[in-house]
Formats: C-alpha cells, sequence, structure tokens
C-alpha cells in the first residue's frame, strides 16, 4: 500500500484565454500538460508539477496561473501536511528524504531584524551621484610588517590578492549541479563586473581557462577535476571544508548525471557515481589543514590566495581562528540557508546556524585575538539583496557570495526541485534540450545587471550613512540596530536595539 | 642539480630551487623532513636522499621521484603522472585521491593508502606495495590499481581492518591465500594465480625493475586475492524526493 499524497498545487487554466497552442506541454519536462484530443483542450497533471512557474512564465495568453490545491488535512499546529507527507513519503519508500535549495523553514533571518543608520544634519550624507564612492575590495592576508627599502620606499611584500568591484562574489556550484550554459553566464558576468565566480567540485571545463582571472576553483574532498593546470588557471583556490546547505556531509553526484562533458571536466568516467566523502581524508587537524593549503601554495608558486570554506556551525569562531592561524587568505562562511543541489532534507533544515550570527562571532573572536587582518571573510547563505551585503559587511565582513540570488537571474523560481535534473529553466539539468532554454548571452547579461543594480544600490546605502569606502562600513557595527531582538541575539550580533544611541 | 639540504632549510626555499631549475635531474641530499618536495612538478628526475616530508609529489604532473628513505604522509596526493618510488616505507594516505601516475614502495604502507583513487580514460593509476598496509586500504577507491605482496617480515597481516569501505571502482590485488581480515559486503573477493594475471605480472615486473632485490618469479607464483566493487551489490541508499 502506498499512502497517497495529494498534489500540493493545481494548475489553473483560464480557458477563455488558452489558445491551445501546447507551449506549456513542449516546455513542462515533467509531464504536467497534454493535449486531450477528445474534447480539444488541454489538461494537465497536477500531481506532477513542481511549482517552476516556467508554463506560466512562457504562455503567450498568461492563460495559466499555479495556486496552492487547497486540500487539506485536519488543521494540527504540531502536524503540519509537510510534516505528514514526509512520513507517508518514506513510509512508502523506506528512503532517505532528499532536497533542494537553501531550507526555506520559519526560522528567524537576521538580516531582517537588522536596520542601516543614516546621517542626519551633522556628518551629512553623501551623494554618489555626485562625489566618488569607492566600493573596490581587496581580499587576502594584511597582516604584513611593513618594510622599506635603502631609500625608504615601500618594499612590496604582500601577500597575494583579490581585487573585487564590488564586494559581490558568485558562489560555489558546479558544473554538474548546474548547467554548461549557467556556468558560461556566471564566468562572463565576473568578467564584465570584474568580480569572481566559483567552480564548485566540478571540475573547470576547458572552454572556460579563458576566464580564470575571474575564477575561484575549488579543492574538496573529491578532488575531482583537480589537477596542476587547474590550479594554474585560477585567480583563487578554495578548500571546501563544508557547506551551510548540508554541513558535516559529503556529496553524491549519481552516475546518471554524469555526461560525456560532466565526466571530461570532473576526470572520472562516465555513468559512474562520483563520491565526495564528507571530511578530506587528509585534514583532521589545523595543522592538516595548513598542510593542504600549502601544498596549494606550493603548486601555484604563492602566487595565488587560498579560500577555506566553512559551514556557519556552533564552534564557528573557534573554527575561523585556526583557519586564520593556518595560512589561509580568506575564510568562507556558508549559513544554514544556503543552497545546494541535493541534500537530504534533515542536514538542510536542522544543521548549521545563521551567517549574521556566525560571521559577527567570527569577526569579533578574530579582532579580540588581533588576527583579523591575517585573513578576509566572506559569507554566503543566504545573502539576497544588497541591504544583506551592506549588513554583512557591517558586521564584519570583506565580501559574501550569492548564489541563490544568481540563480534567480538566471530564470530560477526556487521550485526546489534541483534533484530530479529536470529544471525547465536549463540550469539545474544536463539534458541538452532543458539546457539550451537558457541562453548565456542572455543570461550573463541579466547577472551583470542584477549586481550592477545591487552595486548602486550599496553606493546609496553607504552615501546615507556618510561613509564613502566600503572600507570605512567594515566592521562598522555602529550603523547596524536591531529590532525586536532579545539581549542575547544583540549580544552576539554585537549591536545595540533600534532607539538606544551610542 | 645537487641540493645539500639540512633541518635549517625551509621547504619553501628548497622547493623554490627545484621548482626554478632547468635541470632535469635533481638531487636532495640530506633531506630532514621537508615538505611539499616536487608538487606539481612535470619534467623533472627528482631523487631525494633522506627522509622528505609530508605531501611529497602532490598533484605530481609527470617527474619522476625517486626516495633512498621513508616517506612520510600523503605522498603523491592528488597526483595525476609520474612515478613515484620509495626504497622504504610511505606513511597515511599515500595517493589519497591519485588520478594518474605510478607509485612503488618496498616497505610497508601507513592508513587509508589509495583512498579515493580514481581513474580517467588513459589514466590508470597504481600503487604497490612491497610489505603490508594500514587500515582502510583503498577505502572509497573509485578507480587504479592496488597491489600489496606482503613481503613484511614483522608478521603482521598483509591488509588491516576496513579494506575497501566504500570501494566503488578500480581493483586492489593482496598476495595472500585467504583474507586476514572481513571485507565490506559491497566488496567481491575472488583467488587469481599471480602468474596467470596477465595485469598483474607487468604491475609486478614493472616493481621488480625498482626494486631488484624482489625476486619476480617468487611474488607472481603465489595466489591473489582480487578485490572488486560487486557490481550486483551496489551502494544505493535509497533517496525519496521531498
Amino acid at each position: 500500500m502506498n499512502t497517497y499524497i495529494p498534489a500540493e498545487f493545481e494548475v489553473v487554466r483560464n480557458a477563455g484565454l488558452c489558445t491551445v497552442c501546447r507551449a506549456c506541454e513542449r516546455q513542462c519536462s515533467n509531464g504536467v500538460h497534454s493535449y486531450d484530443k477528445e474534447r480539444g483542450t488541454m489538461v494537465a497533471d497536477a500531481t506532477k508539477c513542481v511549482n517552476c512557474h516556467r508554463c506560466v512564465c512562457i504562455c503567450p495568453t498568461h492563460a495559466l496561473k499555479i495556486v496552492r490545491s487547497g486540500d487539506v488535512y485536519r488543521t494540527n499546529s504540531n502536524w503540519s501536511a509537510q510534516t505528514m507527507n514526509e512520513i507517508f513519503r518514506q513510509a512508502n519508500s523506506g528512503g532517505v528524504l532528499l532536497s533542494s535549495m537553501g531550507n526555506p523553514n520559519d526560522l528567524p533571518v537576521y538580516f531582517d531584524r537588522i536596520l542601516v543608520n543614516a546621517s542626519q544634519v551633522t556628518n551629512p550624507p553623501i551623494d554618489p551621484l555626485r562625489e566618488p564612492m569607492e566600493t573596490v575590495v581587496y581580499l587576502g592576508k594584511k597582516d604584513v610588517v611593513i618594510e622599506r627599502d635603502e631609500h625608504g620606499r615601500l618594499i612590496d611584500n604582500l601577500p597575494p590578492q583579490l581585487r573585487l568591484n564590488t564586494p559581490i562574489m558568485f558562489s560555489a556550484m558546479s558544473y554538474g549541479s548546474i548547467s554548461y550554459n549557467a556556468h558560461e553566464a556566471l564566468a562572463r558576468a565576473a568578467e564584465e563586473l570584474g568580480i569572481l565566480y566559483n567552480t564548485g567540485e566540478g571540475g573547470l571545463h576547458k572552454d572556460f581557462y579563458k576566464y580564470g582571472k575571474n575564477t575561484i576553483v575549488q579543492v574538496a574532498s573529491g578532488r575531482f577535476g583537480v589537477h596542476e593546470d587547474y590550479l594554474r588557471a585560477a585567480a583563487a583556490i578554495e578548500i571546501k571544508m563544508g557547506q551551510g546547505a548540508k554541513p558535516g556531509i559529503g556529496g553524491h553526484l549519481p552516475g546518471a548525471k554524469i555526461s560525456e562533458d560532466v565526466s571530461r571536466t570532473r576526470m572520472i568516467p562516465q555513468g559512474v557515481d562520483a563520491i565526495s566523502p564528507a571530511p578530506h581524508h587528509d585534514i583532521y587537524s589545523i595543522e592538516d589543514l595548513r598542510q593542504l593549503i600549502y601544498s596549494v601554495k606550493e603548486a601555484t608558486d604563492y602566487k595565488k590566495p587560498v579560500i577555506v570554506k566553512v559551514a556557519a556551525v556552533h564552534n564557528v569562531a573557534a573554527v575561523a581562528s585556526g583557519i586564520a592561524r593556518s595560512g589561509a587568505d580568506i575564510i568562507a562562511i556558508d549559513g544554514f540557508r544556503g543552497g545546494t543541489g541535493a541534500a537530504p532534507t534533515r542536514i538542510r533544515d536542522n544543521v548549521g546556524i545563521p551567517v549574521e550570527l556566525a560571521l559577527a562571532q567570527v569577526d569579533e573572536r578574530l579582532r579580540r585575538e588581533g588576527i583579523r587582518d591575517a585573513v578576509s571573510i566572506v559569507v554566503g547563505g543566504s545573502v539576497r539583496s544588497s541591504a544583506d551585503v551592506v549588513k554583512a559587511v557591517a558586521l564584519g565582513a570583506d565580501a559574501c557570495y550569492i548564489g541563490t540570488a544568481a540563480l534567480l537571474a538566471l530564470g530560477c523560481h526556487l521550485c526546489r526541485s534541483c534533484y530530479t535534473g529536470k529544471c525547465n529553466w536549463g540550469i539545474a539539468t544536463q539534458r541538452p534540450d532543458l539546457v539550451k532554454r537558457l541562453n548565456p548571452d542572455i543570461g550573463y547579461k541579466r547577472l551583470v545587471n542584477l549586481v550592477t543594480a545591487w552595486n548602486h544600490e550599496i553606493q546609496e546605502m553607504m552615501g546615507g550613512m556618510g561613509i564613502n569606502s566600503i572600507e570605512a562600513l567594515r566592521g562598522n557595527r555602529l550603523m547596524l540596530r536591531g529590532v525586536g531582538l532579545n539581549e542575547t541575539e544583540l549580544r552576539i550580533l554585537g549591536i545595540h536595539h533600534a532607539g538606544e544611541s551610542m | 642539480m645537487i641540493i645539500d639540504a639540512d633541518r635549517d632549510m625551509h621547504f619553501s626555499r628548497l622547493n623554490a630551487e627545484v621548482r626554478n631549475t632547468a635541470d632535469e635531474r635533481v638531487t636532495i641530499n640530506g633531506c630532514l623532513g621537508q615538505r611539499y618536495i616536487a608538487t606539481g612538478s612535470s619534467g623533472k628526475t627528482i631523487t631525494v636522499n633522506g627522509t622528505p616530508g609530508n605531501a611529497l609529489g602532490a598533484y605530481l604532473n609527470g617527474s619522476t621521484v625517486i626516495v633512498n628513505g621513508n616517506a612520510q604522509d600523503a605522498t603523491g596526493d592528488t597526483m595525476n603522472g609520474g612515478t613515484i618510488v620509495i626504497h622504504g616505507n610511505s606513511g597515511d594516505a599515500t595517493g589519497y585521491a591519485m588520478r594518474g601516475g605510478k607509485i612503488y614502495i618496498s616497505g610497508n604502507t601507513g592508513y587509508r593508502a589509495g583512498i579515493h583513487i580514481k581513474a580517467y580514460k588513459e589514466l590508470h593509476p597504481v600503487i604497490v606495495v612491497g610489505g603490508r598496509a594500514g587500515s582502510f586500504l583503498g577505502e572509497y577507491q573509485a578507480g587504479g590499481i592496488i597491489v600489496v605482496l606482503g613481503q613484511n617480515d614483522d608478521g603482521l597481516p598483509i591488509i588491516n581492518n576496513f579494506c575497501g569501505t566504500g570501494m566503488h571502482g578500480g581493483v586492489i590485488y593482496l598476495r595472500c591465500d585467504k583474507l586476514p581480515h572481513a571485507i565490506p559486503d559491497q566488496v567481491r573477493a575472488e583467488d587469481v594465480r599471480g602468474d596467470e594475471c596477465e595485469e598483474l605480472c607487468s604491475i609486478i615486473d614493472d616493481f621488480c625493475g625498482f626494486f631488484p632485490e624482489f625476486d619476480r618469479d617468487k611474488l607472481v607464483s603465489a595466489n591473489f586475492k582480487k578485490l572488486t566493487p560487486d557490481t550486483d551489490n551496489p551502494y544505493k541508499q535509497l533517496y525519496t524526493d521531498n
């Protein structure tokens, strides 16, 4: 016996508007829409609908909408329909629940409880349209002793730095989890914007070596696609220790998703499972991490910054302190809201902590220990707007990673079905007929639009605060006030409550 | 080029000298724990007299490295091509995630040797251990060949616990009549005669080419256990779409 789980959505078609052009049928990889010959109309099987909105967007007469099905179980505040359905699914199959994208649950979003300051009367605001407003940041170690030659000139002994025109980068998403066209769009946008994108643990496609100076390559536990040329091609190398969506567990790309091209890029056989173990099997301590960092630095002649990415977890501040002493140039912290192509639901929804709290604690800890300059801090998971970027910088971040926001710019509608590999928007799929729906010429422009717009907004907000350089905003928590937060939360964030003056 | 290392020579200086020389042949004398020797190296033959430190030949890309002494941990980490010959023992995680090239060890190897080694197209990594291997040999193995010859004289078994855990590709050959430890359900063991297995003979020929102290005929005229992933019993954690 399989318990029937009612459809979550209902496909509503306005018969007066529908011209039976069948575009919805052609566009839906889930097979929701079909043509009923006898009646001469379109019909829909809503049980297959994931609510990706592809048909809604594509319908030339706007005859479609997707609504909640309205089918309800008896009201129960303890047993939600979602919880009940999960039990039915597991009783039906015996399987581990698998989900995609970030934690969707109703947990506090601290960015939304933080408000930004503005100047009034004294220290007047600055108009970014009229005056220069610096958003360039350099990521890397800056804790060097100033040395001068015999003529008193500065000796450049600064370790390698990454230059970003705006404190935003595209976070790690592998080729395999997302499509070739999505990668091309990210790479080209990063180049045009003067920022960086990140290959994830999927290798670097040969076509994208030319974007090397805007590329971060990742070294993770499976070491897929990692070799000499790959390390040398990039502007920076990221050692992935953890991911916000699934802290403490590894990855598993099923053989079915390893197409010929993905196989070439990851340097693994086609059709064979690609398993990334949860730990790096040579890292059991900060000293071991240091060893991997220096092996990468040796392989690249100390010319590239090394990023260590960890998930935001309970003791992240102590971990970050260790990383800052391990030789890493940049620490990336990924919050529990971060997205993923696939993660066990229980891990995604129950493991990790909000990135705002993690960031505040890491920045505080590194400052207290006098090693904040030893590393730059990058945060992600989830940064949803320019306001989140501004707040993150004021909490102590040097820059932010955006992943989900970038995918939204490419057409993603957060249906959270990436693991099916049938993404109707051509993003989280390797099916050629679906991939070609994402036009990289358009996609990259949309990414450029998004980040350019955010950069304007960042400048506006900085100007309002009377700050004309992003460097002066970093860790400037006096610019932030909490609203509706308790004393513990305020203490952890290191900010006052709204209404309290300094 | 000959480099006389000593305990005061920092690895970064030593490795810069190895990296920057135009000489194809490099000899390092008196090596004492310097890490990352020959990292990412190609087109060179590097002889190390002494004891190199961790991550010897990481990302090695075609060079030959000969160690007259013992090697430490993470030798040949993520190596892509080339040869590492160790006249002695090697430490833990030897050949971690290697994709190509060959590692020959005359003595024993530590824990987690050949962990997550993989093959790709014409790249088929090979690790040959003259003595015995520690626990977790070939864990997560995805491809390539691991051979353990069991010529250690300390009386300890040829492998230790958890050999082949998570193995999903490749082959492990163990020169023994009987497995001293259980292997996972997902790994199959079959008996092969050394001299009847062409692949094994050719690997042992290569091995003995580097280590003449081993008797090739004796090595091959023995029973081997051949471990491969059991395709009838794959790892399939069943997932349920949610």
